[in-house]
């Protein structure tokens, strides 16, 4: 049934808060290797799809197929270990960590000393330990931290945070990155170097799904746009369909009287 | 309209965040040299700490001091585990006298009503309170929210009231007289001095312990755990689990603590794992130091110092405690052996920023 190279399908999902209906039987496919964009005015469900997707809380109807396995019911630790890596749209870096030691979080997924074998420091977390250096050290290079290795997460500038939050899901080795507004809150600079990241990152085979405002970064490097509002998808296609799409314009300018 | 947005954010970067974010870094600077400073000096303090142990009985002779330095050692470690759970995971845990106790008390009712070894006793004192503390880990942990305080606090009364109560197994309110002393080989510690050395090396390898953990992948789930749940889980972590898991952990270090105990005093009563106990020892957790290792070490001896210079004052001496900790908490709030350490720390830096 599944087209093999979607990595994510996502079939008519619905979510209720209550009363207020946040999605409402949302499709779309997202295709591997590919940066796929979601869109949509304030309050349009597009932190709540990706709470969605990375199982953050169950849809009220509807499913979600992860290189075709059901995601219903796993919990999010489960998702990550699936291969969904994700950032958050208010950061959530580990403030009171090193740069080096927040990436070293992300490396959990791809290690596994438990409790007693740690309390001993058993030959075998030597190892790990130093796969997990090396794997740290190749992902602050990546996205140029290595300079910030050791300083500690919480005095940085907002914006090395945000990139520090990205290094942290890409050590998890996902197959599929979340990007929850990346440049929110960036300078102009900051967004430029923010868009040669995320080509950066799509250019070594994981797919991204991008959720933003900023137009400019959304047609400048999006594959895909899906546009939400209210709830609901009212446009899918690529970045030029898209700014001429009247029901889009209509949605974020308003209709004219 | 989206350029609009982006140039109102430039305006409000300029002007209000740099001076802020300029001071943040001063800090983020002055807490890595911080750490920096204490990871070196890690090794150096267990070397330290081996030295002062083998050298201590040189200098102290009343057996009175060496009572002290016992129950300070005995201390530490229920501290040091529930440093663990507190200081690391961020959860607080109201019940660890009962499960002081229930090292004890396995300790104490194996050996002598059951005639057990009692190395083999005390695992599996350590075991069973493990698996008590996992039943009651498992459900409270699993909520978000401090639900591990109730059940704990419940789980402490209940099981201190049991102690008094069940008399033909614990001997009731009376307690639990003629506990063996433990023995290695040929050699019984059945003095002061022996039970100093047993007990402070007890502290010395579970620090060690201690600190293994928290160098590893385990020790930064834990703080990453502290520091966002949400984020910790998008990595893999599987949050739940891991809390339980250091719950688990930290009762076992009580239980052998408790053990150790049962066999120094060779006798045991339901008063000494009252809840005045789990208070006291979570204080200690606070006044050393959340997540400092050295700060439990620290915590646990001048608490335990305090509250036997204290005696003579009777039950006032709770009141004297109580202050105590509402002074640390106002102005170490970090716990003293950190909080000092920041500020000469802040001394040393704004002095070489004049010059």
């Amino acid at each position: 049934m599944s087209r093999p190279n979607y990595i994510l399908e996502i079939n008519s999902i619905s979510k209720n808060f209550g009363g207020l209906q946040a999605i409402t039987r949302l499709s779309f496919n997202v295709e591997e290797g590919l940066i796929f964009s979601i869109i949509g005015p304030n309050g349009a469900g597009k932190t709540t799809a990706i709470n969605l997707i990375t199982s953050m809380y169950p849809p009220t109807s509807g499913e979600i197929l992860f290189e075709g396995q059901k995601l219903f019911r796993k919990k999010p630790y489960q998702v990550a270990l699936m291969g969904i890596g994700r950032t958050f749209q208010n950061i959530q870096v580990f403030q009171k960590m090193s740069v080096r030691e927040n990436v070293m979080v992300g490396c959990h997924t791809q290690s596994d000393s438990g409790f007693l074998r740690c309390l001993m420091h058993t030959p075998s977390v030597w190892k790990e330990e130093k796969v997990i250096r090396q794997k740290t050290d190749a992902v602050l290079k990546f996205l140029d931290l290595d300079s910030k290795a050791d300083m500690l997460v919480g005095g940085l500038p907002y914006g090395v945070q945000k990139r520090v939050e990205i290094a942290r899901a890409l050590a998890i080795e996902p197959k599929l990155l979340l990007l929850d507004e990346p440049v929110a809150g960036l300078n102009l600079q900051e967004t430029e170097e923010m868009a040669g990241t995320i080509l950066k990152i799509r250019d070594t085979g994981i797919t991204v799904i991008l959720v933003e405002h900023d137009m400019n970064l959304i047609m400048g490097i999006s594959n895909r746009i899906t546009v939400l509002d209210y709830g609901k998808k009212i446009a899918e296609g690529s970045a030029k369909e898209i700014q001429n799409n009247p029901k889009v314009i209509d949605a974020y300018l308003g209709k004219e009287l | 309209m989206e350029n609009r947005k982006g140039f109102s954010l430039n305006i409000s970067k300029g002007h209000n965040f740099i001076p802020i974010e300029r001071k943040r870094t001063i800090e983020s600077c002055l807490l890595l040299v911080n750490r920096m400073l204490l990871k070196q000096k890690d090794n150096l303090c267990f070397g330290i700490l081996a030295l002062v142990i083998v050298a201590i009985p040189m200098f102290v002779e009343s057996k009175y001091y060496f009572i002290v330095l016992n129950v300070i050692g005995l201390n530490t470690i229920v501290v040091v585990g529930l440093n663990l759970l507190i200081g690391f995971a961020g959860q607080i845990s109201l019940g660890h006298a009962a499960f002081y106790g229930l090292g004890s008390y396995f300790s104490g009712i194996l050996t002598v009503n059951y005639g057990f070894p009692m190395w083999p006793a005390m695992l599996v004192g350590m075991l069973a309170t493990g698996a008590v503390a996992y039943l009651i880990g498992y459900p409270s942990l699993k909520l978000r929210g401090h639900y591990l305080v109730m059940a704990t606090l419940g789980f402490g009364i209940i099981i201190n009231i049991l102690m008094g109560e069940l008399e033909q197994f614990t001997g009731g309110h009376d307690g639990l007289m003629g506990i063996p002393p433990l023995t290695i080989g040929g050699l019984a510690f059945d003095n002061d001095l022996k039970n100093f050395y047993l007990i402070w090396s007890f502290v010395f390898f579970f620090m060690l312990a201690a600190r293994n953990l928290l160098n590893s992948r385990v020790g930064r789930a834990l703080r990453a755990i502290h520091g966002s749940e949400v984020a910790a889980n998008s990595l893999g972590i599987n949050t739940a689990d891991y809390k339980v898991k250091v719950f688990v952990l930290s009762a076992m270090f009580a239980s052998v603590s408790g053990s150790l105990y049962a066999h120094y005093i060779t006798f045991i009563s339901p008063s000494s794992y009252d809840f005045y106990y789990s208070i006291q020892v979570v204080t200690m957790v606070i006044v050393g130091g959340m997540g400092s290792l050295w700060g439990s070490l620290f915590g646990a001896g001048i608490l335990t110092f305090i509250s036997e210079a204290l005696h003579i004052a009777e039950q006032y001496h709770i009141i004297a405690y109580g202050i105590f900790l509402c002074l640390v908490l106002v102005f170490l709030p970090e716990g003293i052996v950190v909080g000092i350490y920041n500020f000469f720390l802040k001394i040393k830096t704004r002095k070489a920023i004049i010059k």
